[in-house]
C-alpha cells in the first residue's frame, strides 16, 4: 500500500478500511514516505519548477479572461474554456497547413509561432465576441438575474465543445510540431526545453502589454471605470455595451493564445479546454477576483506549486490538488493573494 | 451602408439565417481532425429532399425556413401579444375548476393510474427498460436539483458527484468493493439508501458550507471540480473503489421480511413498481417542502437575500439545507441505478450528466415541481427516441449539442421553463421589469 506516492494520506479512514496493518506502523511509514519524498523534491525542484512555471503563465493566461470578465459583469464566464479549445483549433490547423513533414527551424520557426499565436487569439477573441452576443447579450437587454447567465453560458460552453467534437473529432490529436523541442539551457541542472521557453517569452510579453493597455489606454480606463462604478462610467460618456464586448474580446484573445500554446505541447481535443480553465479559475481565485495581476500571480503559484506536487502524489492526483487548493482559499481567504481590486490600475 | 445593418428587419432576417445555419451544422454529417471542413460542405452541400417535393440541397432548404421563420418571427412581433392573450384566455382553466380540491385530486389520480398502467401499454424492452433506467430515475434526479436550482437558486454543477457517491456507497455496503464491507457484513440493497443518503448529505454540507457563503457564482464552479474530482478519485483508487474497471457484481433489491420474499430481478417492469414508489415519495415530500417553512425562508433568499436576512433568515443555513437536500436526492438515486443495473463504472459519472439533469430541470422550469417531472418526461423521451430510432447522420453525442443550444435557447426565450412556477414567473417578470431585486447584473442601459 506505502510503496509509490499515493494520495491515500489524505484518506485515513478509508485506509483502516482497506489494509490491516495497526495504526503505529502507518504512521512510521507515512513518516518514511514523506522522507524519501523530500529527497526526491531536492533532486527534481528545479525541473519541475520550470515547467510548473510554464504551465502557470498558460493558466495565468487564462486566468485574466476570467478576472476581466468578473470585474466588469461580476460573473464568472463558463464559456471561457471554450474560447481557449478555440484558440488550440485554430492554431492546430493553421500548423497543420504551414509546417509540412519537415520540422522547422530558425526564423521560420519564430514567425510559425507568431502566426500561431496571432490566430489562436483571433479566434479566441471571435468567438468571445460571438458568446457575448447570443450567451449575454440577449439577457442583459432583458435583466435577467444572474443565474441565468449562468446557466446560458454553460450551455453556450456545452453546445461548442460538443460542436467541435461532431465537427473535428471527439479524439485528442498532437499539433505538428513549429520547432524542436531541445534543451535550451540548464538551471541548476536541470533542462530548460524550448517549449517551455516559448510560453514564457510570449507569456511575458502578453502580460506586460496587457498591464499597460489596463493601466494607461482609453480602451483600459473604459474597462477599469465600469468595473468600479458602471452607472457613474455610463454618465461620463463610456460606452458600457460597447466596454463589455472590448472585454470580453481582450480576455478571448489571451486564452485563445494561451489555447494555441497549451496544444502545442498537449495536443488538442474538444474537451481540452475543461481542466485548464479550472485551474485558471482557481488561479484567479486566489490571486484575487477581478484583479489583474492577481490572476497571472496566482497562475504561477498554482502552476508550481501542482507541478512540485507531483513529487507527493500520483499524477492523476494533480487535479485534485489545484482543486484542493481552490476549496482552501474559498475557505480561508476568499479575496485571494492580493485581494478583489475591481478596477484598480493594476 | 449603415442604415441597412442598422434596420431592424435587416438583423431579424440575418440572425433567422443564422440561426438556420447553425441547425443546419448541427443536424449534418460530422467531420473529423483530418478533414475538418467535410462536416461543414457536408451540412451545407449534402443532397436533400426539398420536403418530399424535389431533391435539392441542404442549405436551399434552410434557407427557406429561415425565410419562414422569419415571416413567422415578424408576424409574431406585430400579433403575438393578441394571439397570447387570445390563447392564453381559451386555454385557461377557470381558477374556480383549477382550484378545488376534489378536480385536483380527480388529475392526480389520474395521471397516476396512467403511470402504474404504462409498462402493459407499452411492451417494447427497449422503452420498458427506458422508462426505468432513463425516464423514472431521471425524474428522481431532476427532483433533486430542482431543490437546489428551482427552490433556493443555486447553479449546481457537480451533482453527478453525489449520484456517484450513492452508487458507490451502494456497492460497498454490500459488499461489491474491493473494500471490505461494513462491519464485515453484506447487507441488503435497502439499507444501503439511509447510509447512501446520508453520505450524500454530509459531502453536500462539507462541500456547501464553505462554498456557500461566498458568492453564487462560486458555488457552480466548486460543484463542476467536484464532479470531476470524485472521477478521479474512482477512477485511481483501485484498491478502494475497483479502479476503471468498476465493479459488476452490485445485487439487486431484494426484500425478506418474515414470509415475504421477493427479488427484483433483471426484468425493468418490477423495478419501474419500485421506482415509482420512491418518486411519489419524493413528490410528496417536496411538495410538503416547497410551502413549508423552509421552502417560503428559500423563496425570500431567492428574491432578496438581504430583506431575508433582515427579517432573521439565515441565508446560510437555508442554503446548506438546499444543497444537501438535493445532493442526498442525486444520493438516493445512485442507490437506485446501482442496484438495478448491478454494475458502476467511473466513467459513466461524468459533467454530461449533470448538465442532462440541469437541462431537464430547466426546460421543464426551475422551481416547478409539475414542469420539472414534465420536463424530465419530455427530454429523456425525447432522447432515448432518437436513440431508438436515430435520424439520418444522427450520432449519440450529437444529443449533448442540442441540450447545450437548449439551455441558451431557454434562457434567452422562456427562462421560466416550460410549466413555469407561478412564483417564479412573477420574480423573473418583476426583474426584467427593473423592480425586483435578484441578482442584478449590469444591463449596459443608460440611467
Amino acid at each position: 500500500m506505502w510503496e509509490g506516492p499515493g494520495f491515500s494520506p489524505a484518506l485515513p479512514f478509508l485506509i483502516t478500511l482497506s489494509t490491516d496493518r495497526s495504526r503505529g506502523a502507518q504512521l512510521g511509514a507515512f513518516g518514511h514516505y514523506l522522507t524519501g519524498h523530500f529527497a526526491t523534491l531536492r533532486l527534481e525542484f528545479w525541473a519541475l519548477f520550470v515547467g510548473g512555471l510554464a504551465n502557470g503563465v498558460l493558466y495565468g493566461m487564462v486566468a485574466v479572461g476570467y478576472t476581466l470578465v468578473y470585474g466588469v459583469l461580476r460573473l464568472i464566464n463558463f464559456a471561457h474554456s471554450e474560447i481557449f479549445m478555440s484558440g488550440g483549433f485554430a492554431g492546430y490547423f493553421v500548423m497543420k497547413a504551414m509546417v509540412g513533414n519537415s520540422v522547422p527551424s530558425g526564423f521560420a520557426s519564430v514567425s510559425f509561432i507568431v502566426i500561431g499565436i496571432l490566430v489562436g487569439a483571433f479566434v479566441g477573441a471571435f468567438m468571445a465576441t460571438l458568446v457575448e452576443r447570443v450567451a449575454y447579450r440577449p439577457l442583459r437587454r432583458r435583466h435577467a438575474p444572474a443565474l441565468a447567465y449562468l446557466i446560458s453560458a454553460i450551455g453556450a460552453s456545452y453546445f461548442l465543445y460538443n460542436m467541435a467534437g461532431k465537427e473535428f473529432g471527439r479524439v485528442p490529436i498532437s499539433m505538428p510540431q513549429p520547432y524542436i523541442n531541445h534543451p535550451i539551457f540548464h538551471i541548476f541542472n536541470a533542462p530548460v526545453q524550448m517549449y517551455y521557453v516559448i510560453i514564457l517569452i510570449a507569456g511575458a510579453v502578453m502580460f506586460l502589454t496587457l498591464d499597460r493597455i489596463v493601466a494607461k489606454t482609453k480602451l483600459g480606463r473604459s474597462i477599469r471605470a465600469v468595473a468600479q462604478d458602471a452607472e457613474t462610467a455610463s454618465l461620463m460618456g463610456v460606452n458600457i455595451d460597447r466596454t463589455i464586448v472590448l472585454t470580453f474580446i481582450v480576455g478571448g484573445a489571451l486564452g485563445g493564445a494561451a489555447g494555441f500554446l497549451f496544444g502545442m505541447g498537449t495536443g488538442v481535443s474538444n474537451t481540452m479546454g475543461f481542466v485548464p480553465a479550472l485551474k485558471a479559475f482557481t488561479a484567479a481565485v486566489l490571486g484575487g477576483i477581478g484583479n489583474l495581476r492577481g490572476a497571472m500571480i496566482g497562475g504561477f503559484l498554482l502552476g508550481v506549486v501542482e507541478s512540485l506536487s507531483v513529487v507527493f502524489v500520483q499524477a492523476a492526483y494533480m487535479d485534485v490538488v489545484a482543486f484542493g487548493i481552490l476549496v482552501a482559499v474559498l475557505l480561508f481567504r476568499p479575496t485571494g493573494i492580493l485581494g478583489e481590486r475591481l478596477g484598480r490600475a493594476a | 451602408m449603415k442604415r441597412y445593418f442598422a434596420n431592424t428587419h435587416f438583423k431579424r432576417l440575418m440572425s433567422s439565417v443564422a440561426a438556420m445555419a447553425i441547425l443546419e451544422l448541427m443536424t449534418g454529417p460530422p467531420g473529423s481532425a483530418l478533414d475538418p471542413t467535410a462536416g461543414f460542405t457536408g451540412s451545407f452541400g449534402e443532397a436533400s429532399s426539398f420536403f418530399g417535393l424535389f431533391r435539392t440541397q441542404r442549405w436551399v432548404v434552410f434557407l427557406f425556413i429561415a425565410f419562414i421563420m422569419f415571416g413567422l418571427w415578424t408576424s409574431w412581433l406585430t400579433w403575438g401579444a393578441q394571439v397570447k392573450t387570445a390563447t392564453t384566455k381559451a386555454m385557461s382553466v377557470p381558477r374556480s375548476v383549477s382550484h378545488k380540491q376534489p378536480v385536483r385530486w380527480g388529475v392526480t389520480l389520474v395521471l397516476l393510474v396512467v403511470a402504474l398502467l404504462l409498462p402493459h401499454l407499452i411492451t417494447d424492452p427497449f422503452w420498458q427498460a427506458a422508462m426505468v433506467e432513463q425516464i423514472a430515475v431521471y425524474v428522481l434526479l431532476a427532483l433533486g436539483l430542482n431543490v437546489v436550482v428551482g427552490f433556493a437558486g443555486l447553479l449546481d454543477l457537480g451533482f453527478v458527484a453525489f449520484y456517484a457517491i450513492g452508487a458507490y456507497t451502494t456497492a460497498w455496503v454490500t459488499g461489491a468493493l474491493p473494500t471490505a464491507a461494513p462491519f464485515g457484513i453484506h447487507f441488503n440493497n435497502f439499507y444501503a439508501i439511509p447510509i447512501a443518503i446520508g453520505l450524500a448529505m454530509g459531502a453536500g454540507i462539507i462541500l456547501g458550507a464553505p462554498t456557500l457563503r461566498l458568492r453564487g457564482d462560486y458555488l457552480a464552479i466548486v460543484t463542476l471540480g467536484f464532479g470531476e474530482i470524485i472521477t478521479i478519485f474512482a477512477n485511481n483508487l483501485y484498491g478502494i473503489t475497483g479502479g476503471s474497471q468498476g465493479t459488476k457484481t452490485i445485487p439487486h433489491f431484494s426484500l425478506h421480511v418474515g414470509p415475504v420474499k421477493y427479488l427484483w430481478g433483471l426484468t425493468p417492469v418490477p423495478y419501474y413498481y419500485l421506482t415509482i414508489v420512491f418518486v411519489i415519495l419524493f413528490l410528496i415530500g417536496f411538495r410538503l417542502l416547497e410551502h413549508s417553512r423552509v421552502g417560503r425562508a428559500w423563496t425570500a433568499i431567492r428574491e432578496d437575500e438581504v430583506a431575508a436576512e433582515s427579517v432573521g433568515i439565515n441565508p446560510l443555513k437555508y442554503k446548506v439545507m438546499a444543497f444537501a437536500i438535493g445532493a442526498s436526492t442525486a444520493g438516493f438515486a445512485g442507490v437506485v441505478t446501482a442496484s438495478q443495473s448491478n454494475t458502476i463504472f467511473p466513467s459513466s459519472f461524468t459533467l454530461q450528466f449533470s448538465i442532462n439533469i440541469l437541462v431537464l430541470v430547466i426546460f421543464g422550469g426551475m422551481g416547478s415541481i409539475t414542469g420539472v417531472v414534465l420536463g424530465a418526461i419530455v427530454i429523456q423521451t425525447g432522447s432515448m427516441y432518437l436513440l431508438h430510432t436515430p435520424p439520418a447522420g444522427y450520432q449519440p453525442q450529437d444529443l449533448y449539442i442540442y441540450l447545450g443550444a437548449l439551455l441558451v435557447v431557454m434562457m434567452i426565450f422562456r427562462p421560466a421553463g416550460l410549466v413555469p412556477s407561478r412564483r417564479r414567473h412573477r420574480e423573473i417578470g418583476l426583474a426584467e421589469a427593473g423592480e425586483g431585486h435578484m441578482d442584478e447584473v449590469l444591463t449596459g442601459d443608460t440611467p
